[in-house]
């Protein structure tokens, strides 16, 4: 691998683990509140209240996979 | 542009900025203690220049090029990406499923690492490549997080320079009291400003996406400072609730071993974050 093809593997997997790492459920999550967005183009109830809420919902599960587990006896 | 959204915005990039120098300041003292301080203090000097040319070099194309609604869908998902990762860490830390950020313990670890004198002909120099390198990843991996937030709330509302601004105030005030106190702060409260601006993040994230995607919020801006609340209630909901999921607690040690637990997703503990 040429040096410029390393220096463009770093670039993107540094990025990579900075925008997705160990979280890839909250990459999905602002890719999901984008398409609804699209979806709720006009809206004005709808898309405020559901916006936010389907952003909670996602860090509720994001949240839940990070807890700490007691060990498996 | 409503005062509401300048205020959560300078409010925002001030907080983040100062948590992030806070910790590079833990870095580049470990550094100038170990190695010696010329070359440290070049290290954090040039990261911040570069840092600084970063935020002109990608924030004005993307304020002069691409259109505003684009603009803000992009900053606003990028936006989200951060603060609900901001937000997640500080639920985790709050309701004691991941331990609080350490600034003695970071400062312990680097200095240990960074332990062996310079070279005779460095320390001659007055210069260590080791100690320079060590300051400049330091600052400069801990600026990026706030290059990104600078840039993508400043782009999004038109206003790069105040929000370059609230960023360069909060790393002058770090070092000058880093200075003053010739020690890293472990007294600042990380974890609660890592909240706050978690909080910011995510309400500046949701409402930008909507905003490009043609959402119409009800209010315009004023839908930024409820979203804020909106998300400080649910910090605190989800934060009470994680308590009772801790190994050990009330409603945890009830329910039978493993009941809690979606398939796939039994990573052993501290695996969850970076």
């Amino acid at each position: 691998m040429t040096a410029i093809g390393r220096a463009v593997r770093a670039f993107a997997l540094f990025w990579w683990d900075f925008l997705v790492g160990d979280t890839p459920e909250l990459a999905l999550a602002t890719g999901a509140i984008v398409g609804l967005a699209f979806l709720l183009a006009g809206q004005r109830v709808v898309g405020a209240v559901l916006l936010p809420l389907v952003a909670a919902g996602f860090l509720f599960i994001s949240t839940f996979r990070g807890r700490r587990r007691a060990p498996r006896s | 542009m409503h005062t509401s959204s300048t205020l959560v915005l300078v409010i925002a990039v001030f907080a983040a900025s100062l948590v992030e120098m806070v910790e590079a300041l833990t870095i580049v003292v470990a550094s100038g203690v170990s190695r010696g301080w010329r070359s440290a203090l070049e290290g954090a000097a040039a990261a911040l220049v570069v840092l600084g040319l970063l935020v002109v070099v990608v924030g004005v194309p993307l304020i002069r090029y691409i259109p505003i609604d684009a603009l803000r869908v992009i900053v606003g998902a990028l936006l989200l990406v951060l603060g609900l990762s901001w937000l997640r860490k500080a639920i985790l830390r709050a309701s004691g499923h991941k331990d609080p950020h350490d600034e003695d313990l970071i400062y312990a670890e680097t200095v240990a690492e960074l332990g062996e004198e310079p070279p005779e002909d460095e320390r001659a120099r007055g210069r260590d490549g080791v100690g320079f390198a060590v300051a400049f990843k330091g600052v400069f991996l801990e600026g990026t997080e706030v290059v990104l937030i600078v840039v993508s709330l400043g782009a999004a509302q038109h206003r790069l320079g105040l929000a370059a601004l609230a960023a360069a105030v909060a790393a002058v005030l770090v070092a000058i009291v880093g200075v003053v106190v010739a020690r890293q702060l472990s007294e600042v409260p990380e974890n609660t400003i890592k909240t706050v601006v978690g909080v910011m993040l995510t309400s500046f994230g949701v409402f930008w996406v909507g905003e490009g995607a043609g959402v119409h919020w009800p209010g315009s801006d004023l839908a930024i400072p409820v979203l804020v609340g909106f998300f400080v209630v649910v910090f605190f909901a989800f934060t009470a609730y994680m308590r009772t999921l801790l190994p050990g607690s009330a409603t945890e040690t009830s329910a039978p071993s493993g009941t809690s637990a979606p398939s796939g997703t039994s990573a052993p503990s501290g695996t969850t974050a970076p």
